[in-house]
């Protein structure tokens, strides 16, 4: 195939001699040499279809479609025979005179395809006319609420239905009916949303006619390229605005990490920033209640009270939604200005074992691939990941390897929408990943099927890990994890006899008290088989948020300065004690559950909570809340006045993403940049700002930046995986850390030679079982996980704003097992309470075999139903991530 | 009947009992499967190719060719086809083969398998042959039981088993890549060919996809050999090939003859002529899709090439035969209905063309037509056949552009004359009542279902023209020839 690539062929195009790669076809070397031919049904991201058979072209006397028609040495295309001209003539006809909107005065205008090449070929309207009228066409299917589709300009080219297919991998749609009766839907009758659409509107941005259109659309008076804000996928969009406000949002197709393609979120889910209950001026809380404030007044009070409480009885906690920038001056403020290394992020909820697992292991914990390599990937082990959901555009490369072929492997409790994909799916019992995995690693070393050439050359601790393994022997590894032990031998051989093999993992290996050692677990498979340092291989971890990656490498950690660089070593805080010119504390600060957990016995006395929303996202939601209620001094810095700016002494406005400049660091460690589109809604301000502001007030120095990417210089001074990273240098496609310095490139694949360890060798760590801290028993019958759904994002404070997204998913609902529906009488749509050990929610039921018997799930992204009151906050010992995809519940109908 | 026939693929139906094994056994059946495993793969292959046999599904591709392309493709598996989705209305040239000698097919494949490397055949039949589908299946049980077919079917650890796909009365889905996609549990459409199916057929994967015939053709040859297969047939065109033999002939039926025949010797030698006292009109072959030739045309051979030049095709071997009761503007009208019911939607030139050309023979057919129409009618039959994406499309205008070519008169005579020659099209018609031949028996007036005929019994009866449908029950009821069809009032008369 790469030679085919490689290989040039001659051929003649009208009377002039090309040459064009062997793989191209006869279509792609007319277009890219100016020679126009009609098409329609034709999409650079799609096999081709040859079916609105306008790309007639005369190859050597025979009459083909260019689209399908490779280009061969020597042969003559003529695009303009009389055979040609006459039947594409007649193709173009009939469906002009099958388009309801009439072929001269349609209101698309020359966003149709049809339109401009019925201008192309010339049209005569009389020609037109003796042709019979049309059937009368179904009516516009309205359903959803981002796009229509009207079936009377349709010409079925079947490019929504292919890219459905091809590039999202639902095919909610396909054709329906046949003949002059076909139209695009799921069934005959059915309406758009009564099918499995995701509404990514992939299908609408391609449509050729616009019979798949944007509602409510608006042409924007400009764009600004920028980085999507929700998560860590890190896609770059077009935001488009007209006056103050963002318009449209569409993908960019040169953008590496997600070239063009966007989810529903990223496409529709921009109208929280122009949301009326914005907060636009600064709130101090008066006699028990918020009131306005000025800046002035707000800034003093809040550099005061921070005066007052400076040292360990401080805490920050900062944001994966922030720039890098502003993490790392949020950071520095903390540890130069107020003296403590008191500053986590909600990294700590979602991939600490990520970051202590991977560090030890394998030197650095980020994902060690690159987004768009996973797609090559001959093998990919998909555990405790909702792909489709959380990662919606890294599961589309996980589709398109797919569909080259490659071996797809999920493991998970839940059939999650990946399944469909899979060749092998594995539903084991919630926090037995670690046997599963060792299990399947027992089987790699029994039948031979590990890479010792790889173990000996680049790793230690083998021996002991191996040891390990006998610990997990069929009986034990089937009982622990329910899963029948051929199917866990079935799937170790799959995936170790398939490289490249990349393994996926998110919250469902994380958020566990054992989540560490689920780490260890997944980089020793990955070791073990010799796939970490391939390309398309390796461990990827897939981060939550747009800036979850970047909020760790800025060092918004208790342990680690930027970089990750140690706190406790004292060259390196030498180093950041003359940068800052501030003495700096040696012993690492507390963690978000030690935050809010240290405020009871009085170790705790002020909070800066910077965007984030601890009432909803911290296990144990009731305990969060008490402690924020308790603290003597709460600053909550946010959009909106979410649950948790309620308990604040004072809130401070923060400008949305739209309305900074900075970077996004994404899943694949590519630091991407954030422009400005729009100014700050109302009187809110730049969170680089205020926290510099705070600091200024304070009498420090060191926060007197001109702008973002004078702060991104500072940090690249700083940070050796930034050292090269500048706002200049990734105008274009961004750059993979770590990017030592200006003349490295970045990094696609990560320990491809050495392991940035000590000893530049990777780990291999024995293993025992451990099982999850609660476990179902006769009060609390039922284990409860959590999940996240794809048309809401976290707390939900931006996206339930989004009318749409609302229509799409409105509400919290408890999915559980029809046999466990059956035990308790309920069906899909009654009341349920759900009550733990440490409170109780109600919500409505969903039945469905998605859940395992036994187990049920609930998001997380609705304050009527705060599904974070349930859960345990027992944490992991090592990365101290509370354990919220295990707590044990019961549920009771609410009659 | 018989005389004119050579009955080989023909010769086990009706002769053995199809439900056991040894009756086809006794008849040679397998030993095809048993020489083949004799002979070396390229042997295989020659043979098949001296003995020229060309696809029976229509196309008249060299099977040798494609089994040679399916072999040659790297692939670490391939699979053999077999299309049993006989589509056509009026056909059942693979009903009576797959229900009176199933093994013949079952060996034909494994044949294929054998030749080509494939260890699976699927048979993709149409639901509406339940009787056919049981022998199938029961066939299938039988030759694995005896080890005919099964783990070691193709040589000593050499698998090849059989299953059977039901179709679900699609008849775009006899075309291969939508037959695959249907095997796949797509919607069944079409896809551009290339690739073709023997380089990428079922699953992605190399596979010989072949008409039931045309398995069973390849099972005699390696019974016997490619000479005696070629000691029939024209010098391009070899071997015999069935024929449903319908319309209004005398002795119709199943028939199967050397090709070169021709179609004088099938219709009168074979089928005895036209049926009553009616005269030759025109014949139909190669099925809905086929084109129409007129009497001067009976002497061509059958044959891949001549019918094909004569403006219609060989098909899956459909003959019907016409007089001259019938239209051939009706006729062509007629076949569209079929092709715009059956056009699966994927290209515009199908979908949107074959209902195009369907109004307007309705309306030629109903009194609206023009002269602009013919004209139009030949533009769009272009389009149709040389834009559409499979064959379904690019064959359906036959039936239209081979009546505007032997019987162009007829439709001149609809939109210019605003008369039916056959007294067919019921709007160019009307019925009379000749007083002097009626009896007055009533029987016409009793069953007129409008109750547009007037008279006392014993006297002569009227029909009223305002009320009658033209449904012809007084005509084809009058015992005494007395009801005429004539040439209708022209419209200028039905303005007034």
């Amino acid at each position: 195939m790469s030679d085919e690539r490689i290989r040039t062929v001659r051929v003649t195009l009208d009377g002039q001699t090309i040459e064009a790669a062997a793989s191209a076809t006869v279509l792609d070397v007319a277009l890219a040499n100016g020679v126009f031919i009609p098409h329609l049904c034709h999409h650079p991201d799609l096999r081709p279809a040859g079916a609105c058979r306008l790309c007639f072209v005369d190859v050597d006397g025979r009459m083909v479609t260019a689209c399908n028609a490779p280009v061969v040495e020597g042969a003559t295309i003529r695009t303009n025979t009389d055979a040609v001209k006459t039947t594409v003539r007649g193709a173009v006809e009939l469906l002009l005179v099958n388009h309801h909107r009439g072929a001269v005065d349609c209101e698309e205008g020359d966003a149709c395809e049809l339109r401009k090449i019925a201008r192309f070929i010339g049209i005569d309207e009389v020609r037109l006319a003796r042709f019979r009228r049309p059937e009368p066409a179904p009516p516009v299917d309205t359903s959803n609420p981002f796009f229509e589709y009207d079936p009377g300009i349709c010409v079925l080219c079947g490019i929504c239905v292919r890219t459905c297919d091809e590039v999202v991998g639902v095919s909610a749609i396909d054709f329906v009916r046949r003949g002059v009766h076909t139209t695009i839907g799921s069934a005959p009758g059915a309406k758009w949303m009564d099918s499995d659409c995701v509404s990514c509107g992939e299908c609408v941005v391609r449509c050729p006619t616009g019979s798949l259109s944007m509602r409510d659309s608006e042409v924007p008076e400009r764009e600004v390229r920028t980085t999507c804000t929700y998560c860590g996928c890190g896609c770059g969009i077009h935001l488009g605005v007209t006056g103050g406000r963002i318009v449209s949002a569409r993908g960019v197709r040169e953008n590496p990490s997600n070239e063009g393609r966007l989810c529903v979120k990223g496409r529709f889910g921009y109208g929280f920033v122009n949301a009326p209950d914005r907060l636009k001026k600064p709130l101090i809380r008066r006699d028990g209640v918020l009131v306005e404030a000025s800046w002035d007044e707000a800034l003093d009070l809040v550099a005061a009270k921070f005066t007052e409480h400076r040292g360990d009885a401080f805490a920050a906690i900062a944001s994966a939604k922030l720039t890098n920038e502003e993490n790392y001056v949020l950071q520095k403020f903390v540890r130069a200005v107020q003296g403590t290394n008191n500053v986590d992020h909600c990294a700590r909820l979602c991939h600490s074992p990520t970051v202590a697992g991977l560090v030890q292991s394998l030197g650095s914990g980020a994902m060690t691939g690159t987004t768009k390599d996973l797609g090559d990937s001959r093998c990919i082990l998909a555990i405790g990941t909702n792909t489709t959901a959380a990662h919606p555009i890294v599961a589309l490369q996980v589709v398109r390897a797919v569909h080259q072929g490659g071996k797809l492997i999920v493991i998970n409790p839940r059939e999650v929408d990946l399944a469909r994909h899979a060749d092998l799916v594995l539903r084991n019992r919630a926090g037995s990943d670690v046997a599963l995995l060792m299990g399947m690693m027992r089987v790699i070393v029994d039948e031979g099927l590990h890479d010792p050439a790889y173990i000996a050359a680049r790793c230690d601790g083998f021996d002991e890990f191996r040891e390990s393994l006998a610990r997990f022997d069929a009986a034990t590894v089937e009982e622990l994890t329910g899963v029948p032990f051929a199917q866990v031998a079935a799937a170790a051989r799959m995936y170790a006899t398939n490289g490249p093999a990349s393994i996926l993992y998110a919250m469902g290996i994380t958020q566990h008290t054992h989540g560490t050692d689920n780490v260890l677990a997944v980089s020793n498979l990955a070791l073990l088989t010799g796939n970490v340092g391939r390309t398309s291989g390796g461990v990827n971890p897939l981060r939550g948020q747009s800036n979850v990656q970047g909020a760790c490498d800025m060092g918004a950690l208790p342990n680690v300065f930027p970089g990750y660089q140690r706190v406790d070593r004292p060259e390196v805080r030498e180093k950041f004690e003359r940068a800052w010119g501030a003495r700096l504390d040696d012993m690492p600060g507390l963690t978000h559950l030690e935050i809010l957990g240290g405020v009871t016995g009085g170790r705790i006395r002020a909070i800066y909570l910077v965007g984030e929303n601890p009432a909803l996202s911290e296990a144990d939601a009731n305990h969060a809340r008490h402690a924020m209620e308790e603290v003597d001094f709460l600053v909550v810095q946010d959009i909106f006045l979410t649950e948790s700016a309620e308990y604040a002494d004072v809130v401070l406005p923060a400008a949305t993403f739209a309305e900074k400049d900075g970077t996004f660091t994404n899943t694949e460690r590519r630091v991407q940049r954030v422009r400005r589109a729009i100014d700050p809604v109302g009187d809110s301000r730049t969170d680089l700002w205020i926290t510099s502001e705070i600091a200024r007030r304070m009498g420090a120095a060191g926060f007197d930046h001109a702008s973002a990417a004078d702060v991104m210089d500072e940090i690249a001074s700083l940070t050796p995986i930034y050292g090269g990273v500048t706002h200049e240098r990734i105008e274009g496609s961004g750059i993979q850390w770590p990017c030592p310095d200006s003349s490295h490139a970045g990094t696609r694949t990560l320990h491809t030679e050495r392991f940035p360890t000590a000893s530049g060798r990777a780990r291999f760590f024995a293993l025992a079982y451990r099982a999850p801290d609660e476990e179902p028993d006769a009060e609390f019958p039922l284990v409860l996980t959590t999940e996240r759904s794809l048309y809401h994002y976290h707390t939900s404070t931006m996206t339930r704003r989004v009318p749409g997204l609302e229509q799409l998913r409105g509400e919290e609902l408890v999915e559980m097992h029809p046999r466990d529906a059956a035990a308790l009488r309920v069906s899909s749509g009654d009341q349920v309470r759900v009550t733990s050990r440490r409170g109780e929610v109600v919500a409505r039921a969903l039945v469905t075999e998605v859940s395992p018997p036994g187990t049920i799930s609930m998001t997380f992204h609705f304050h009527e139903a705060p599904t974070n009151v349930l859960t345990n906050a027992a944490f992991d010992p090592v990365a101290k991530i509370p354990e919220t995809k295990v707590c044990a519940v019961r549920v009771e109908a609410v009659r | 009947m018989m005389r004119g026939q050579v009955r080989r693929v023909l010769r086990n139906c009706g002769v053995i009992d199809p439900c056991d094994i040894r009756h086809a056994v006794a008849r040679g059946g397998y030993a095809g499967l048993e020489r083949a495993r004799g002979m070396d793969p390229a042997a295989r292959l020659t043979e098949l190719e001296r003995s020229g046999l060309r696809g029976r599904g229509g196309a008249g591709f060299p099977v040798a060719r494609k089994w040679k392309t399916c072999a040659d493709t790297p692939s670490d598996t391939r699979y053999v086809v077999c299309n049993a989705d006989e589509g056509d209305p009026g056909a059942f040239m693979n009903r009576s083969l797959l229900e009176g000698d199933p093994h013949s097919v079952l060996e034909g494949m494994a044949i294929a398998g054998l030749t080509v490397g494939a260890a699976e055949g699927i048979i993709y039949c149409r639901a509406e042959y339940p009787l056919a589908l049981a022998r199938l299946r029961l066939a299938i049980g039988k030759a694995e039981e005896a080890g005919l077919l099964g783990p070691d079917a193709l040589g000593p650890g050499r698998p090849f088993h059989i299953r059977v796909k039901e179709g679900a009365g699609a008849f775009v889905c006899g075309e291969e890549t939508a037959l695959l996609a249907s095997i796949e549990g797509r919607r069944g459409t079409p896809r551009p060919r290339p690739p073709f199916p023997a380089v990428s057929g079922l699953w992605g994967r190399p596979t010989t996809i072949n008409n039931v015939e045309t398995l069973a053709s390849a099972a005699l040859i390696f019974r016997n050999d490619a000479a005696w297969f070629a000691e029939y047939g024209t010098a391009k065109s070899k071997g015999t090939k069935t024929f449903a033999l319908v319309g209004n002939v005398k002795r119709p039926g199943l028939v199967e003859v050397p090709l070169g025949t021709t179609l004088r010797q099938m219709i009168f030698d074979i089928g005895g002529g036209v049926a009553g006292d009616h005269r030759f009109k025109a014949v139909q072959t190669g099925g809905p899709s086929g084109g129409c030739l007129p009497e001067g045309s009976l002497d061509i051979p059958v044959d891949y090439e001549s019918l094909q030049a004569a403006g219609t095709i060989m098909g899956s071997g459909g003959v019907v035969v016409m007089d001259e009761r019938t239209c051939m503007v009706d006729f062509a009208r007629y076949f569209l209905d079929f092709a715009v019911d059956e056009s699966c939607g994927k290209c515009g030139p199908c979908r949107l063309g074959t209902h195009q050309l369907l109004r307007i023979l309705e309306d030629i057919t109903q009194g609206r037509g023009t002269e602009a129409d013919i004209e139009l009618l030949e533009e769009l039959g272009r389009t149709v056949a040389r834009g559409s994406l499979c064959g379904l499309g690019t064959s359906a205008p036959n039936p239209v552009l081979s009546t505007l070519r032997y019987f162009r008169d007829e439709y001149v005579a609809h939109v210019r004359s605003r008369r039916c020659p056959a007294h067919a099209c019921r709007d160019y018609i009307s019925y009379e009542i000749d007083e002097s031949e009626c009896t007055g028996c009533t029987v016409c007036s009793g069953l007129c279902p409008v109750q547009g005929i007037s008279g006392v019994r014993k006297g002569a009866h009227s029909i009223d023209s305002a009320v009658c449908i033209r449904c012809g029950v007084c005509s084809n009821s009058c015992n005494f020839g007395a009801v005429h069809t004539v040439d209708r009032a022209q419209p200028q008369d039905a303005t007034t």
